[in-house]
């Protein structure tokens, strides 16, 4: 098991180069004059220049690239010009609001996606089966900030169950001591269910949306590795050996189908983490990605780089516990490693 | 026939929804079998062998049903049971085997707890016992070690282990009844003798009954009591196995059993008695040697080590961690030549080396070492990405495998033939040359301009062979040019390949598994295991006078229908 | 199915040009599947309002009426007006053109480099392989929007840039399926015949290979304009790529996002319905082709 951690490690090298050489690459494709970009719009000639030597962008390439990777191995992503700190501290911030909300997500579509993919496939041509596709067809085909919008009119405008779509918590309320920093978990953890249930509420619309998001590649993964395997000369043996249908499908079908379905949460989180950025501006969620946008806007690019920097080394790490997952599953990687 | 069957299967029909409607797989078929009886179900692709068993097993799959008929089982009428009873009589009862036995396994389960599955829901064995009543069925199949064994995983085992593994399960629960659907059926000849003298002991010592799915007849011929052969879906012939070969009474049983390649017959005799006007064919090892085509020295092939590369390399970078292993020597330094006119056959079982030989002197894979000199030049020395433009390349051409896969879909039989008459150089009269083509390997000219997908496995290979042909070759290669065949299509496909190089005064190079089809096409024949010649010598004394121990071993594993000269009724 | 197979007789489909059939065999698809027909229909309705644009609105998309602002949905104004009293069904029309051209221009891109660069490495394996599967790896290492984000924060704010921010995104998903299917086709017996009968690599490539992906090309393709007009308007959300007053349909939906807690919600609706109306047809039309292409691989 060990051997099997350190191989995947390795193998998370040439990602990580390549990460951070296109990172690189974007801070210095920018057309214009760099440095002005990362002046802001107001600064005078003297200014840029100075941020000019500062980052040394008159410099070599190589050089620069050097510097660049010496300020990554720091943790130094650069100042933020709009709050004026450093780029890595506003992200360490507001890494627990966004991670609390992904994760939410797509816990509530696992749990929904999963067991209508399984239904669908067991029961082909039934309702659920329509469902199903539905489901797989629309969820796809739905902009993910047009259903945030349209939840939040129907269910804070028109209905008034949802509080306003406004942050992790209404303003009169404070946040739990900080222990993981998801809201959820750490008001539970200090027994205040006030805050949990405010918390919930919060988080619910988001939530829903990004689950609606993530639903349609999962239950279509999932229905067609079931009807895959559930045709699979394996699955005739069992029939044949009267195992009980229960047996077949679960034991037998499902865990054998679980090899795709987690091979394709990893493209889940990529569409989680972009769907994320546009979640969070219609929620106004204190997240990393309404802090990238609020930058974006201000053309302020230092925390734009950051942010996206920091959302590919968090999806490689991702990736690596997928693989993991992968292996613990299925004895045949184990042993090809 | 005992006075009770066991199973009686009668007036069958069973009916598949497809897109153009229902159609019959199965037509009134009547089998019985008695206990202690061993029944072999014999047809050709589509005759609706498989699917009886599983209506039989009420197995069919979504779109298939049973339309009409009765399935009794000792008394118990299968068609009117429950499901939750079918569950109960499946395994416990009635147990099947299958092709492909890798994939009948579950790839992530170990195999003794796919058995102990199995086990425990017929109640033969609590949560103490399961184990061991686990390890002393895969010991029953004769799997060494069995203990442990029973923690490998179905990838970890050979196809044949595999197999046994699927017997050891169908049989844990001691059924009365053992129903084989193609039990050997891409498994190695040797392989298939073992697994089905397992078969036969373990249900002899058991007084079990057995059916025997097969579309191979001397398989049938050679472990069944009885056989039913049955054609498109309907039962034309029941006998006991010995009146059936000897004298088989219907029409389409007797071409079936001549079609059968077996021991002292000749090409001719395998086509349809009212034989179409064949020119007799000069006996096999008569041919006059002419000088040498082929000269092969020496040549050698080794792989860079295998080892499986990790399956998710899809997103997290492709290297390969921890050491390459040893490299594989697939041909070890083998010498044999070919003369103008003559047929050497290229004989083993999977992994001898013989398909990377005949790729190798086909010029699509280089040596690594050793030459190969053919008229006069060391093609082997030019390496095989610059060979397509070699004066050369038209003189040896190939046949391949499967017919399918070696048509372009999106060409037509045309198309594909004029391909190499296209490239190299001819473009005038493209046309009437692929019509004569077309002529020598008797595909009909209206057929000329169909897709792959519109013609039957038969045509596709003419097609196949006309394109080998069309540039007027020296030496053909044919990869197994007739295993995925049926047995009758077979013979007219060997007959034609005969008569091709008789007319034509090409050499082959024949690639095969099966010694008996080699012998009626070649005139030697050279044996090949773990990448070496083990014998070689002309067709009928290796066959008759086999001088290595391993090719008696192979010829005695090849089953064959008795040698019986079937008279017309 | 083989009916006596000593005669060899001809069985089988009568002989029918590859078209003829595949036509054929469309018909049989569509008329079992009538959703598939109302994708074509609403496909047609989309690419109309792209070619015809300003000429089917019955507003200047663009021309403001401060008298007429935040008018819900009426007769004179059926998807209602916006903040600067602008038609809202005449913006959702005209805006059918840019986003159809953002799709289009992408997937025609990363057809060409994404699909091309795909099957020449599993065709020749070796270096280049390595080489397309090292860039695609390099790509698929980001999350993908996250990823267009950067590119056009970094490139600058233009439609162009949102094109060619889409393409690249998108190029590990077609670099992947063409490699596969030309990887299975590699060593198939059809192209050692074609090798042996001294066609060139290239040609091979071209002729053997090929014609045979396209079908699957095709299907993905038609999924791909969906996912195309998705993140063009995703980005367009965010602030980025195209800006204001130009209509397309993610912007609109932007600016009519701050009116729905005060209860004009026709503003954002309409154009995310439009969204989300194209997105769900091309969805349609790929699942529809794939059951043409490919019937056994329905989901």
């Amino acid at each position: 098991m060990l051997r099997l951690v350190a191989d995947r490690l390795i193998t998370t090298v040439p990602a990580l180069v390549g990460v951070i050489v296109v990172c690189f690459l974007l801070t210095r494709v920018l057309p214009g004059d760099t440095a002005a970009y990362f002046a802001g719009p107001t600064a005078t000639p003297q200014a840029i220049e100075q941020i000019r030597r500062e980052l040394g962008l008159d410099r070599p390439l190589p050089e620069q690239f050097a510097r660049y990777v010496a300020d990554l191995a720091r943790g130094d992503l650069g100042q933020s010009l709009t709050t004026g700190q450093p780029v890595a501290a506003d992200l360490r911030a507001r890494l627990p609001a966004s991670a609390e909300l992904t994760l939410f997500g797509l816990v509530l579509s696992l749990i929904v996606a999963i067991p209508l993919g399984i239904t669908a496939a067991v029961r082909q041509g039934s309702m659920v089966d329509h469902a199903c596709r539905i489901v797989a067809t629309t969820g796809v085909s739905l902009p993910v900030f047009f259903t945030g919008l349209l939840l939040v009119t129907v269910f804070y405008f028109l209905l008034g169950w949802a509080p306003a779509p406004l942050g992790r918590l209404d303003t009169f309320a404070s946040p739990p001591p900080e222990l993981t920093g998801f809201y959820l978990v750490d008001s539970l953890a200090a027994g205040d269910l006030e805050t949990f249930r405010a918390a919930l509420a919060q988080i619910a619309l988001p939530g829903i949306t990004l689950a609606i998001f993530a639903l349609a590649p999962i239950a279509r993964i999932t229905r067609a590795a079931m009807l895959a395997v559930l045709a699979s000369d394996f699955i005739r043996t069992a029939r044949a050996a009267g195992l009980s249908g229960r047996t077949v499908v679960i034991t037998y079908a499902f865990r054998n189908a679980m090899l795709p379905v987690v091979t394709t949460l990893g493209m889940v989180f990529s569409f989680l983490l972009g769907a994320n950025v546009l979640v969070e501006k219609v929620f106004a969620w204190p997240g990393v990605g309404s802090y990238a946008v609020e930058a974006l806007i201000a053309s302020d690019f230092a925390p734009v780089q950051g942010f996206v920097l920091a959302m590919a080394i968090l999806y490689i790490a991702l990736n690596l516990l997928i693989d993991l997952t992968y292996g613990v599953i299925d004895p045949r990687t184990a042993s090809a490693a | 026939m005992t006075a009770l069957p066991l199973l009686e299967v009668r007036d069958l029909t069973v009916e598949f929804a497809t897109r153009r409607g229902t159609v019959q797989a199965v037509r009134r078929v009547d089998v019985a079998v008695a206990r202690g009886e061993t029944v072999g179900i014999v047809g050709e692709s589509g005759s609706g062998k498989s699917v009886t068993s599983y209506a039989v097993m009420r197995i069919l799959d979504r779109a298939g049903r049973i339309a009409g008929g009765s399935v009794t089982f000792s008394g118990v009428d299968l068609r009117a049971a429950g499901e939750r009873q079918m569950r109960d009589l499946r395994g416990r009862e009635v147990s099947m085997i299958f092709q492909n036995p890798r994939s009948a396994l579950n790839p992530i389960r170990k195999v003794g707890h796919q058995i102990e599955d199995v086990l425990r829901r017929h109640a033969q064995a609590g949560s103490g016992d399961a184990r061991a009543r686990a390890v002393a069925a895969l010991e029953q199949v004769r799997i060494a070690r069995a203990a442990e064994r029973y923690h490998a995983y179905p990838f970890a085992l050979s196809g044949g282990m595999c197999q046994r593994v699927v017997i050891a399960l169908a049989l844990a629960c001691r059924p009365q009844l053992l129903i084989a659907d193609e039990p050997t059926t891409g498994l190695d000849v040797t392989t298939q003798k073992a697994i089905m003298d397992l078969v036969a002991e373990l249900t002899r010592a058991r007084g079990m009954a057995t059916i025997l799915i097969t579309h191979d007849l001397g398989l049938a011929a050679a472990y069944c009591d009885r056989v039913v052969v049955m054609e498109q879906g309907r039962v034309v012939e029941a006998a006991a196995a010995e009146t059936l070969f000897r004298a088989p009474a219907h029409a389409y049983t007797r071409r079936l059993v001549r079609a059968t390649p077996r021991p002292g017959i000749g090409l001719r005799d395998l086509l349809p008695e009212p034989a179409p006007e064949a020119a007799p064919l000069p006996a096999g090892a008569g041919v006059v040697p002419g000088e040498p085509l082929l000269t092969v020295t020496g040549l050698a092939k080794d792989y860079a080590g295998g080892g499986t590369a990790p399956l998710l390399r899809r997103l997290l970078g492709r290297g390969r961690a921890g050491a390459a292993p040893a490299p594989v020597r697939a041909v070890d330094g083998i010498s044999f030549a070919v003369r103008r006119g003559e047929s050497v056959g290229l004989v083993g079982e999977s992994g001898c080396g013989k398909s990377t030989t005949s790729t190798m002197v086909m010029r699509l894979l280089d040596p690594s070492a050793g030459s190969i000199v053919f008229r006069g030049e060391d093609i082997g020395a030019v390496p095989a990405a610059r060979f397509a433009r070699h004066p050369l390349r038209p003189r040896i051409q190939m046949v391949f495998q499967d017919p399918t896969d070696a048509l372009n879909p999106r060409w037509t039989a045309a198309r594909a033939i004029a391909d190499p008459l296209l490239r190299f150089g001819t473009t005038r009269a493209v046309r009437p040359r692929c019509e004569e083509l077309a002529r020598r390997v008797g595909l009909p000219a209206a057929l000329l301009d169909r897709f792959p997908h519109q013609l039957s496995g038969g045509q596709k290979a003419r097609v196949g062979i006309a394109r080998a042909i069309a540039t007027n070759p020296d030496l053909l290669i044919l990869d197994e040019p007739t295993a995925a065949l049926d047995v009758s299509v077979q013979a007219v496909v060997l007959n034609l390949l005969a008569d091709l190089k008789r007319d034509l005064g090409m050499s082959y190079l024949f690639v095969s598994h099966d010694l008996h089809v080699v012998r009626l096409l070649c005139d030697r024949v050279i044996v090949m295991r773990a990448g070496a010649i083990v014998e070689e010598g002309s067709a009928a004394e290796v066959l008759e006078r086999p001088k290595a121990a391993y090719t008696r071993e192979l010829i005695a594993a090849i089953p064959h229908p008795p040698a019986a000269s079937p008279s017309p009724a | 199915m083989s009916a006596g197979p000593l005669l060899d007789p001809a069985p089988g489909p009568r002989p029918q040009s590859g078209l003829g059939a595949t036509l054929a065999h469309a018909r049989y698809v569509v008329s079992g599947n009538p959703v598939t027909a109302l994708a074509f229909g609403l496909l047609l309705l989309l690419v109309l309002c792209a070619v015809l644009g300003p000429a089917l609105a019955p507003y200047d998309p663009l021309a403001s009426d401060t008298a007429a602002a935040l008018n819900p949905p009426s007769l004179a104004h059926p998807f209602g007006t916006d903040q600067l009293g602008r038609d809202i069904l005449s913006r959702v029309v005209a805006a059918a053109r840019l986003d159809l051209a953002i799709a289009v221009f992408s997937v025609a891109l990363v057809f060409a480099v994404g699909g091309l660069a795909g099957l020449a490495a599993g065709y020749f394996g070796g270096w280049t392989d390595r080489v397309v599967g090292r860039i695609a790896d390099t790509i698929m290492a980001f999350p993908l929007f996250v990823l267009a984000m950067g590119i056009v924060a970094a490139l600058g704010n233009t439609v162009t840039n949102i094109v060619l921010a889409t393409a690249i995104i998108n190029v590990p998903l077609y670099a992947r399926l063409a490699r596969a299917e030309a990887a299975v086709r590699r060593n198939a017996g059809f192209v050692l015949a074609a090798r042996l009968t001294g066609n060139s690599e290239i040609r091979i490539l071209l002729t053997g290979i090929l014609p045979n992906i396209l079908p699957l090309m095709m299907v993905q393709m038609s999924l791909t304009m969906g996912y195309a007009i998705l993140n063009a308007a995703g980005l367009s959300f965010i602030g980025l790529g195209v800006r204001p007053p130009t209509p397309e349909w993610g912007i609109m939906v932007a600016e009519g996002a701050g009116f729905i807690v005060s209860g004009e919600w026709w503003i954002a609706l309409f154009p995310g319905l439009a969204l989300m109306i194209a997105v769900f047809c091309f969805n349609l039309i790929g699942d529809g082709l794939r059951d043409i292409v490919d019937p056994q691989r329905r989901t």
